[in-house]
C-alpha cells in the first residue's frame, strides 16, 4: 500500500508552515499513531500532547483537515488515502507545533464556585437514578476543549474576556442541577460567565467526542435559569430574601 | 541559588496529579502547610482517568453481608499472601469513608433503586463491591478530586517534569526538573515530598497504560536511596484489545465480565471452566490472563492470538448504558459493534504491584522526608491486585501520605538546604543528548527495551530467559548513553524521551533482578521452571536498593498477621499450582 501523506503544522508563535511527511499505513491506524511514527522516524522534535490514546483523557485535540477532533479517535482510513492535514487548535495561543497554551481554561475553572452541599447534610446521600442521571452526561466531559475551539464567541470574536465557553457551561450545569448543591451561579453566568453571548449555533455539540448535548441540555436550561432569576420580577424579589437556589424542573 | 533555574519553595511538594497526588494535596493543604502540586501533564489527564470498572469499597449497599473483613480477606488472597497485611487492614477499613467523601465533594455514582451508591461484581471480590459510574469511574474520581483540590489553596504546576530528588545529607531537600513549555529548569525546595507518580507500564509495548507511565517517581526514589519492593510483580490484565494493531493493549474493562461477559476460546468453549470452575470468568486477573495465554499456546486462540469476550446477551440498550465507552471504543477503533458480536481480547500490561517500600499507613519511605502513595507504593496488592482496589488505594493512601507529609513538614524547622551541585549534575545529564555526539534515537532505545521486556519478562518466565533479559537491558543501557536529541528545549518530546528511557531502564533492571530472585510462581509472577508456589517464598518479599553504585537484591520477611486477622483469610484454598 502507498504511504499515507500527512501535512503537519510545524512552528511556534512567531510563525510556521505545514510540513509533509510520508507514513506507512497500518490497518486501523489513527492520526495519533501517524504522529508517533513521525516523531520516532522523521523528527523527534514534533511537539504534541497525548496521554491515553484511548479517547479518555482529551489531550490530543487538533484540527484534522480543518475539523476539530481527537487524534486518537480519528481513523486514517476515513480519508481514503487523501492527504491529511493536522494543525493545532486555533482558539488558544500556540506554544509549538500541535501544542497550544490551554491554561486559560484552568484559570476559568478556578473562578467557578465549587459544589456546595448543605452543611448539615453530610454524604452518603440518598439520590435516585432519576435525580442524577441527566448529570452523568455533563460529567462525561474529558476536557479536550474542542468545544472551546469551535465556539464563535471564543474563536471568531476572541471573546475569552467575556465568555467562559461551552466547556464551563457544562461544568456549571453539572453543579447547578446537582440535587445536593445549594449555590446559585446565575449571577456569575450573567456577568463574567457571559452566557448571553452564546447564540446557540450548536457547533460545540457537533465536535464533542463524548456526544454531550452541550447546547440543548446545558446552555439552554442555564439561560432559562438566568432569565428566571434576573428578569422575572417575582423571583427577583424572592431572591432578595433567599439567595439560595430554588428547586426547578429544568 | 543559581540564576540558571527557577526556584519555588513549599512545605510539601506532591509529585504527580492523578488520584493519589490530588488526594494527598488536599490532605496536606488541610494539614495547614503550603503545598505545590507538580504534574508532568495537564491537570485531570493523568492515568487515573483511564480507570473504568470502579472503586472497591465494602459499603454493603447491594450485598449487606459485605464488610471490611471480607474485603481484607479477598485482597490478601488476591495478593497471594505476600501483601503487607497492615496496609490491607487500613485499606479495607477506610475505603468506604473515602468513597462517601467523594460523594460529598460532588462525585456521582450509579445508584441503587433506593438511591444509594450502586456496586457491581468484579474478579475475586466475594460480594458486589465496586462503586462505579458506567465505565468511566476513573474520570469521575479524578474530576471530583481536581475540583476539590484547586479550591484548597494549593499551587498547581502543570507540565513540569521532575527528574531528580535533591537531598540535604540523608533527608529530602527538594526536586529538580524542567518546564516542558519553555525548557526552563526548576528547583522545588521542600521539607517533604510525596511521590504519587504511578506505574511503569510503558516498559512494555502491549499495555493499557498512558504514555506518562514511565516510572519516573519510582526510579528517582531508587536513585535517592529508597528501597523498592515486589518489583517482579507486574500485572497482566486479561482483556486488552488485540486488533487492529494500532489499538493493541487498550483496556477492555473487567466490568464487561462484571456485567456478565463470557470468555470463550476459538472453539466456542468456556475455557475458564478448566482453570477456575468456581469463579469462572470473574477469577482473579493473574489466573484469567494465564488461562487465555494457555489457550492460545494450545492452539485454541482467536485469529489474532486471544480469546472471545461476549456480552451480546446483555442487550444493546443495557450495554450502551453500562458500558458506553467500551461500545464507542470498539465501534470507532475496531469497527466492531459489541452489542452484536464478541470482542477479541488478550492480556495486556496493566499495573505494577511493586514499587517504593513504605511504612504502612503513613507512606514513609526509607528516605527521610520522602513519602509515596498510589501505584508507585508497594505492599498493598502483594503478588496480584484485584480490580477496583487501585482506585480505593489512591484515595486511602493518598490522604494518609498527604497528612503525614504535612505533619512531618511541620516538625522540620527550616527548609533543608539545596546543594547546587546535585542540580548541576542533573542538568548535565539532561543536556547530554544535545551535547554528546551519539546517534541513538531515544524512541529506538525505548522500542528495543519493550521488545526485551516482551520476550523475557512477559506472562511466562524462566530463569534463563530472565538472565538473558537482564544482560540485554544492561547492554541497552550502555547504548542509551549515546542518545541524541535535536532542536531546542521548548516542548521537545524527543528530548523528554531521553530521560524517560533512563528511568525505564533502571526499573527494567529491578524487574529482572527481582524476578530472577523469586524462584517460585505466585500471582502475576509465573516461572515455568518453578511452576509451584513455595511456602518459603510466601514468607518473603524481594527488595532492591542501590548499594555502592549497583543494584543489590535482598529479601524481607512478610509481616505475619495476628490470629484474629489470619482467621479471616482461612477457609479458602489459595491456588496452589499454576501448571
Amino acid at each position: 500500500m502507498a504511504d499515507q501523506i500527512f501535512h503537519v503544522f510545524r512552528g511556534d508563535a512567531q510563525g510556521g508552515a505545514l510540513k509533509e511527511y510520508a507514513v506507512p499505513p497500518v490497518e486501523g491506524m489513527v492520526v495519533l499513531d501517524a504522529i508517533h511514527y513521525i516523531q520516532a522516524h522523521h523528527d523527534t522534535t514534533l511537539a504534541c500532547r497525548w496521554n491515553c490514546k484511548a479517547a479518555k483523557c482529551g489531550s490530543c485535540s487538533a484540527e484534522i483537515n480543518g475539523k476539530p477532533r481527537l487524534m486518537c479517535k480519528t481513523r486514517v482510513d476515513d480519508f481514503h488515502g487523501a492527504p491529511i492535514t493536522v494543525r493545532p487548535i486555533k482558539v488558544f495561543p500556540l506554544v509549538r507545533d500541535l501544542v497550544t497554551d490551554v491554561s486559560w481554561n484552568y484559570r476559568v475553572n478556578k473562578e467557578i464556585p465549587p459544589f456546595t452541599p448543605r452543611s448539615g447534610e453530610p454524604a452518603p446521600y440518598r439520590m435516585t437514578s432519576e435525580d442524577v442521571e441527566r448529570l452523568f452526561e455533563f460529567r462525561k466531559c474529558i476536557e479536550c476543549f474542542l468545544c472551546q475551539d469551535v465556539c464563535h464567541v471564543l474563536r471568531e470574536h476572541k471573546g475569552t474576556d467575556r465568555y467562559y465557553g461551552p466547556r464551563f457551561m457544562v461544568r456549571i450545569a453539572a453543579m447547578e442541577m446537582h440535587p445536593k448543591d445549594t449555590l446559585s451561579r446565575t449571577d456569575l453566568l450573567k456577568g463574567k460567565g457571559g452566557i448571553g453571548y452564546c447564540n446557540i449555533t450548536k457547533c460545540c455539540e457537533e465536535v464533542c467526542p463524548e456526544h454531550i448535548h452541550i447546547t440543548d441540555n446545558a446552555i439552554i436550561p442555564l439561560k432559562e435559569r438566568v432569565a428566571d432569576d434576573h428578569f422575572d420580577p417575582w423571583r427577583a424579589l424572592l431572591r432578595r430574601f433567599g439567595g439560595r437556589k430554588e428547586p426547578r424542573g429544568t | 541559588m543559581a540564576d540558571w533555574y527557577e526556584e519555588r519553595q513549599y512545605d510539601v511538594v506532591i509529585v504527580g496529579a492523578g488520584g493519589a497526588g490530588l488526594r494527598a494535596a488536599i490532605a496536606a493543604a488541610e494539614g495547614g502547610v503550603s503545598v505545590g502540586l507538580v504534574s508532568k501533564c495537564l491537570l485531570g489527564k493523568a492515568h487515573t482517568v483511564m480507570a473504568e470498572g470502579g472503586i472497591a469499597a465494602a459499603l454493603g449497599n447491594v450485598d449487606p453481608q459485605d464488610n471490611w473483613e471480607v474485603h481484607f480477606a479477598d485482597t490478601m488472597r488476591g495478593g497471594q499472601m505476600i501483601n503487607d497485611y497492615r496496609m490491607v487492614e487500613i485499606f479495607a477499613r477506610e475505603a468506604p469513608a473515602r468513597v462517601y467523601e467523594l460523594e460529598g465533594w460532588g462525585g456521582l455514582f450509579d445508584r441503587t433503586p433506593d438511591g444509594r451508591i450502586l456496586q457491581r461484581p468484579f474478579g475475586a471480590h466475594t460480594y458486589r463491591r465496586l462503586c462505579h459510574v458506567g465505565d468511566r469511574t476513573g474520570l469521575e474520581l479524578i474530576r471530583t478530586l481536581q475540583e476539590k483540590a484547586i479550591h484548597c489553596g494549593i499551587d498547581v504546576h502543570m507540565e513540569v517534569t521532575l527528574t531528580r530528588l535533591l537531598k540535604d545529607g540523608d533527608r529530602i531537600a527538594g526536586a529538580f526538573g524542567y518546564r516542558k513549555e519553555t525548557g526552563r529548569f526548576v528547583v522545588f525546595r521542600a521539607k517533604a515530598i510525596v511521590l504519587a507518580t504511578g506505574g511503569w507500564g510503558k516498559l512494555y509495548k502491549v499495555t493499557s497504560n498512558s504514555w506518562d507511565c514511565t516510572g519516573d517517581g519510582c526510579a528517582m526514589a531508587y536513585e535517592a536511596g529508597a528501597e523498592l519492593m515486589d518489583m517482579e510483580m507486574v500485572q497482566f490484565h486479561p482483556t486488552g484489545m488485540v486488533w487492529p494493531p494500532g489499538v493493541r493493549g487498550i483496556l477492555v474493562t473487567e466490568a464487561v465480565r462484571g456485567e456478565g461477559g463470557i470468555l470463550r476460546n476459538a472453539e466456542g468453549e468456556r475455557f475458564m471452566q478448566r482453570y477456575d470452575p468456581k469463579k469462572m470468568d470473574l477469577s482473579s486477573r493473574d489466573v484469567v490472563a494465564r488461562s487465555i495465554y494457555k489457550e492460545v499456546q494450545a492452539g485454541r486462540g482467536t485469529p489474532h492470538g486471544g480469546a472471545w469476550l461476549d456480552i451480546t446477551h446483555l442487550g444493546a440498550e443495557n450495554i450502551k448504558k453500562k458500558l458506553p465507552s467500551m461500545y464507542d471504543q470498539f465501534l470507532k477503533l475496531a469497527d466492531i459493534d459489541i452489542t452484536k458480536s464478541p470482542m477479541e481480547v488478550a492480556p495486556t500490561i496493566h499495573y505494577v504491584m511493586g514499587g517504593v517500600r513504605v511504612e504502612p499507613g503513613t507512606g514513609v519511605t526509607t528516605v527521610p522526608g520522602l513519602f509515596a502513595a498510589g501505584e508507585v507504593e508497594a505492599g498493598l496488592h502483594g503478588a496480584n491486585r484485584l480490580g477496583g482496589n487501585s482506585l480505593s488505594d489512591l484515595i486511602v493512601f493518598g490522604k494518609r501520605a498527604g497528612e503525614h507529609a504535612a505533619q512531618y513538614a511541620k516538625g522540620v524547622a527550616e527548609t533543608p538546604r539545596v546543594d547546587d551541585s546535585q542540580a548541576e549534575e542533573e542538568r548535565r545529564l539532561l543536556r547530554r543528548p544535545f551535547e554528546s555526539d551519539g546517534t541513538e534515537n531515544p524512541y529506538g532505545i525505548h522500542e528495543d527495551l519493550q521488545a526485551i521486556m516482551a520476550e523475557h519478562a512477559g506472562i511466562a518466565r524462566t530463569g534463563d530467559g530472565l538472565r538473558q533479559g537482564l544482560e540485554k537491558v544492561l547492554t541497552l543501557r550502555e547504548r542509551a548513553k549515546g542518545m541524541h536529541a535535536t532542536g531546542s528545549m521548548l516542548f521537545n518530546p524527543g528530548w523528554h524521551e531521553c530521560r524517560d528511557v533512563l528511568f525505564m531502564l533502571t526499573l527494567a533492571e529491578a524487574i529482572f533482578r527481582a524476578a530472577i530472585e523469586r524462584e517460585e510462581s505466585r500471582g502475576s509472577h509465573w516461572r515455568l521452571d518453578f511452576p509451584d508456589q513455595n511456602p518459603e517464598w510466601g514468607r518473603k518479599n524481594v527488595v532492591v536498593a542501590r548499594e555502592n553504585g549497583g543494584m543489590a537484591v535482598r529479601t524481607r520477611p512478610v509481616p505475619q498477621m495476628p490470629p484474629e486477622l489470619a482467621r479471616l483469610v482461612q477457609g479458602e484454598t489459595v491456588v496452589k499450582s499454576v501448571r
